[in-house]
């Protein structure tokens, strides 16, 4: 096997996750949706570091794994925020900036 | 560009270039990328978002095998620890919050929505796959001094004295050396958030809370409920919060049962059940009772009119020769004490 079949993959559930952004309503699965293609571009950041033969792909998918946790703490918050203000947590109900 | 061992089944090999991994590596990478790929399709179709989210955690998993796979240890041991263990239980954590019942509707609002965001997701996978087919990714270096792929920069001090430790040792030198300062601004990023999160998940309260006795006041002057609300149905086949207490006239009682139960139709209404049903269970538990060596108290009566004769029969066995009479008259007077002494011994035995 070619190692550079991981980043067909990494392409690969990239391109589901952003799918799943454009067609999903629920804000947390938009969100999972999201964590996915963080998770698919780290593959390719770490089969990046092998190609290289050095540990700074590695530090950069640490560096995204610290700001997705940051990103998903906020994000959530936000969905929690908009939830009790709708009692809804679909996208299509959020179209207002304040209500 | 010799080709690896299989002996080092699922490692990095380390000495040289590599065009080809080992089999072992090829092996899992294509059983376990067909479940990460089935994992994130299901992330997108599965209706509930509770199945989305545990199909994108088995994902998570097999990207944890492959950061291993491919050298990255501490990434792969990160990625199960904060990725499925924190991040996953936070998303199904806000879920239960938000309601786990909350599907999403299949109802298009924008016409040719799905239809466009299809053709786009293929389009953008076809593009990126392309791409990558058309890159000339050259030669994988690997962790063992291989050299880079043509047009790789040399590699500078920090680098190369990280590249000579083990995995975890050279990435904190890495970290503490080479990229520092994004370490500092990561503390910065995660106050921020966290600040963020407090002042968000955060409800001021606008009115001071009610005190017992305004509760108890306002009930009074409401006058609708003034006793306690009914107890959910306590029955002897159900005993069960969902199920409803009877109001006299048989029909049910919606306000005995909870009203998150009600908003989920989860009412199970047991008023129109058979009666047979109920007979059925009367006999039931009779035949546990007579298990049990207790009398039941339906045919108590029956017992005592009929049992003049048959009692001191199982008498004699069980409660001593003295409680033996031959004559009706002294069956009569010892009558209530033999049942009482088989009653007894019976329990004794079971």
């Amino acid at each position: 096997m070619n190692p550079a079949n991981y980043l067909y993959l990494s392409a690969l559930l990239f391109t589901i996750g952003a799918a799943g952004v454009l067609l999903r309503r629920n804000a947390i699965v938009v969100f999972m949706c999201v964590e996915l293609m963080l998770n698919a571009t780290n593959l390719a950041f770490v089969t990046f570091a092998r190609m290289h033969g050095n540990y700074d792909g590695q530090i950069i998918a640490f560096f995204t794994m610290v700001v997705a946790a940051a990103e998903v703490v906020v994000g959530l918050s936000i969905i929690i925020a908009i939830f009790r203000a709708r009692r809804t947590a679909s996208v299509d109900d959020a179209n207002l900036m304040k209500w | 560009m010799s080709m690896a061992t299989d002996g080092m089944s699922g490692g990095v090999v380390l000495a040289e270039q590599l065009t080809r991994t080992s089999t072992g590596e090829a092996v899992q990478f294509w059983i376990l990328g067909a479940i990460a790929l089935i994992g994130a399709l299901g992330t997108v179709f599965m209706k509930k978002a509770v199945h989305s989210a545990l199909m994108l955690a088995s994902t998570m998993l097999c990207l944890a095998l492959f950061y291993m796979a491919q050298g990255a240890v501490f990434l792969g041991v990160v990625q199960i620890v904060v990725y499925t263990g924190a991040i996953m239980m936070l998303f199904l954590f806000v879920l239960m919050l938000v309601g786990v019942s909350s599907a999403d509707s299949l109802k298009e609002t924008l016409r040719g929505q799905r239809v466009a965001a299809v053709l786009a997701g293929l389009g953008f996978g076809i593009l990126l796959v392309a791409g990558i087919a058309n890159a000339s990714l050259g030669n994988f270096a690997g962790y063992g001094g291989g050299t880079s792929p043509s047009g790789a920069a040399a590699p500078d001090e920090a680098t190369r004295t990280a590249m000579d430790q083990s995995n975890v040792n050279g990435l904190a030198h890495l970290i503490f050396t080479k990229y520092v300062w994004a370490f500092e601004i990561t503390s910065a990023l995660l106050i921020t958030a966290a600040l963020g999160a407090m002042v968000l998940a955060h409800r001021e309260r606008l009115k001071p809370r009610k005190t017992q006795r305004e509760l108890a006041e306002a009930r009074v002057r409401d006058n609708v409920n003034l006793a306690p609300m009914p107890a959910p149905g306590v029955y002897a086949r159900h005993n069960a919060v969902d199920i409803p207490a009877l109001l006299p006239d048989g029909s049910i009682s919606e306000l005995s049962v909870n009203a998150t139960l009600r908003a989920r139709g989860q009412v199970r209404d047991v008023s129109r059940e058979p009666v047979h049903r109920v007979a059925e269970l009367e006999e039931s538990a009779e035949v546990w009772m007579e298990q049990r060596g207790e009398v039941p108290p339906a045919r108590h009566e029956d017992e005592e009119g009929a049992s003049g004769a048959a009692d001191p029969g199982t008498g004699p066995g069980d409660g001593g020769p003295e409680a033996a009479p031959e004559d009706p008259d002294a069956a009569g007077t010892t009558h209530g004490d033999s049942v009482a002494a088989g009653a007894g011994s019976k329990e004794s035995r079971s």
